[in-house]
Formats: structure tokens, sequence, C-alpha cells
């Protein structure tokens, strides 16, 4: 069961990618991904917490009781979710406005609190940083490339660049909450066939 | 009184918490396979959410703002909600085991539900008074319920068609939780 550093960070990419192997923290990618840019904001800020999180509790796994370890785990993540809310409002706030009570929303965000548990609670530090870093950056790929499928159909750009031409007529529902839905039914539906063959 | 009217109906239909905020869209997936399971989780989050809600109003009215530590909201409003989810568990398990046995599985999951904690921050960044919040929080879990039951009652017939071998399970789920969202937004134009 012993895996290379290289091997728990890939897995993230592709064998476990959130949300679309691991249906967990379907939330933010539901609301967030408007825009590849906001998706993007919200890929970094959630991996950021995975990393410092799946850090500190490693390090923190013989001194948490197996008892309460989810109360330990869920001040842990909050701490790091309040860091990252300011550092947020202090160096990017036009995407702190975008991304609203979303960032708060991070600590119940159930990718973060699963790696916490289901990894770094068993494992020695430099798998879990492999581990938060590898989810993290699956996490971030995912919502970007759903908010790049949203933000063509929804707007016709890319990255605010115009790519579709002036014939083209946006489709405003893919901004709204059916878009989402149907968007990420639709990719998922492409990943499975994907990873059937 | 026709304010609080308007603001049940835009809580429950045109601001649903799942279906136009995107709010707890984990347990909408999570637990709708079955109407058993729906119905149990959505008397849950109903009983949970009001009562979070009037006890972070409190929390954040009377210790927070009093002491400019608004700062600490995220990590207070998380232990609130984490430690009157255990509450509520052994008080129920104590005083009403029937309804313990029948909510007892989705207590624990509702700690990581993000739909209590975002309507709490929706309450707070709304500046809404002590009866709105209530109202708010208790409209909220209503829409969650709603929405939850009749999603659970489409997903059971969606199940019994042919449904292509990629599109089963969570992705077809996806699809017809956006139809459904779309049906919800006929309500916009109401108030």
């Amino acid at each position: 069961m012993a895996k290379t550093l290289a091997q728990e960070f890939v897995k993230g990419l592709w064998e476990e990618i959130p949300p679309f192997r691991l249906v967990l923290g379907l939330c933010p990618t539901l609301a967030v991904t408007k825009s590849v840019e906001n998706g993007i904001g919200m890929g970094i800020a959630t991996t950021f917490v995975l990393v410092c999180a799946n850090t500190l509790v490693s390090l923190l796994r013989n001194i948490i009781p197996a008892k309460v370890r989810i109360a330990c785990f869920i001040v842990i993540i909050a701490t790091f979710v309040t860091v990252v809310e300011l550092l947020m409002q202090a160096f990017a706030y036009p995407l702190f406005l975008a991304l609203g009570i979303f960032i708060p929303l991070i600590v119940v965000n159930c990718i973060v609190l699963g790696r916490s548990e289901a990894f770094a609670f068993k494992r020695s530090v430099v798998p879990s940083i492999a581990d938060g870093l590898g989810i993290g950056i699956g996490f971030t790929l995912a919502l970007g490339s759903l908010g790049a499928v949203r933000e063509l159909l929804g707007s016709g750009t890319v990255l605010g660049i115009d790519v579709t031409g002036a014939s083209f007529e946006p489709f405003a529902f893919m901004l709204e909450a059916p878009g989402a839905f149907i968007g990420l039914g639709l990719m998922l539906c492409v990943m499975n066939f994907i990873g059937k063959k | 009184m026709g304010d609080y009217i308007v603001l049940i109906i835009s809580c429950i239909f045109i601001n649903n918490i799942i279906l136009a905020q995107y709010l707890g869209a984990c347990p909408f997936l999570g637990t709708t396979k079955k109407m058993e399971t729906a119905v149990g989780m959505a008397f849950a989050v109903i009983f949970v959410l009001t009562m979070a809600g009037i006890i972070t109003w409190v929390v954040n009215t009377f210790f927070l703002n009093k002491f400019g530590l608004q700062y600490l909201r995220t990590i207070a409003f998380i232990l609130v909600i984490a430690s009157l989810v255990q509450f509520v568990e052994m008080f129920l398990k104590k005083s009403i085991p029937a309804l313990y046995a029948g909510l007892g599985i989705f207590l624990p999951l509702i700690t990581t539900n993000c739909a209590v904690m975002g309507v709490c921050l929706i309450n707070i960044n709304e500046e809404y008074g002590f009866i709105q919040a209530l109202i708010s929080a208790i409209s909220y879990a209503v829409g969650f319920g709603f929405a939850l039951i009749l999603f659970a009652g489409v997903r059971e017939r969606v199940v019994l068609g042919r449904v292509p071998q990629p599109l089963q399970d969570t992705s077809i789920g996806l699809v017809t939780a956006g139809v459904l969202s779309l049906t919800f937004f006929a309500f916009k134009g109401m108030v």
C-alpha cells in the first residue's frame, strides 16, 4: 500500500479528482464557477487551506485524542480559513467580493475535512502535504474547467476575452443555478465515459 | 406583517437555498436516493437550522459585535453549530428516543452541511433583526426540506428509466437537479 510521494500527488489529479471522483465539495463547485477566474481563485484558496490543515493535523496526530478529532479538525480548518479570508480581503479584494460567503464556507467543504480524516490523521507530514497539494490542484483544475465551460456558453468569453464574436447569443441560463447543475452533470458524464475506456 | 410574508416566500421559493443559492448540495445529492432518507434529512435540517439561526444571531450581536471580534466569526459559528449538533444528538437520545432513531444518522452530517452555516452567514450579512433572522432560518430550512423531498420523488422515478451508462447515478442526478432548478426560476417574477 506504500505509494511514492509522486503517486500521492498525482492521484489527486485524475484518480481521485474532486469533485468528480470524490463527490464532495459540490457547493463551492456549483456556486463560484461563473467564470474561470472565480473558479481558479476559489481553487487556490481551498488548496492553501488543504495543505495547511493536512500539515498541522499530521503533525498533531499523536496529540489529538481520537474521540474529539472531528472537533479538533474543524477548529484547525476554521483557523486557516480565517487566515485566507483576511489575506484575500487585503490583497485580492475584487475576488473577495465575488466569492462572498463561499470563503468562510470553505470550513464546511467536505473535501478538506475528508482529507484530514482519511489521510492526514494516519500519515506522516510529507505525504500529507503531497496529498493536500494534489487534491487541491485537482480541485482547482476541475473548478477552472467547469468555469471555462460556463463562461464560454454563458457570456461568450474566456478569462474576460471575447472569443465567440458578436453573432453568438450567450445562453444566459448557464450562469445561473440550472446551468451549474447541468454543466457539472454533463462533465461528470464525459469523465465517466473517458474513464471506462 | 406583509414584509414577513414576502420574506417567507422569497426564502422558500425564490431564493431557495439549494436550487438558487447552491448551498447544501452534498446532502441534496447524497440523501435523495430514497424518499425515507430525504424526509429524515429534511426534518433534521429544519430542527438544527432553526436553532442554529437563533444562537448564531445572539452570539454575533451580543458577543462578537460587542467586543469587536468580527474576524473570529467563522470559527465561532462553526463551533456553535458543531456543539449544537452534538447537544441535540445527546438530548434526543436521552429524552425522545423515537425521534432520535429517525434522525440519528443524519444529525452528525449536518455539521458539515453548508446550508446551515450559509444561512447563519446570510442572516448576518443582510443585517436582519432577531425576528427576521428567525423567520429566514425557518423558511430557508423549509425550502431545503421541500426541495429535498421533491427531488427524491423525481429521482425515484428516474432510476426506473433507461439511463445511458456514463450518465448513471450522480451525473443524471445533477442534470435532474438542473431541470428542477429551472422550474424554480419561474418563481423569480413573484416578488
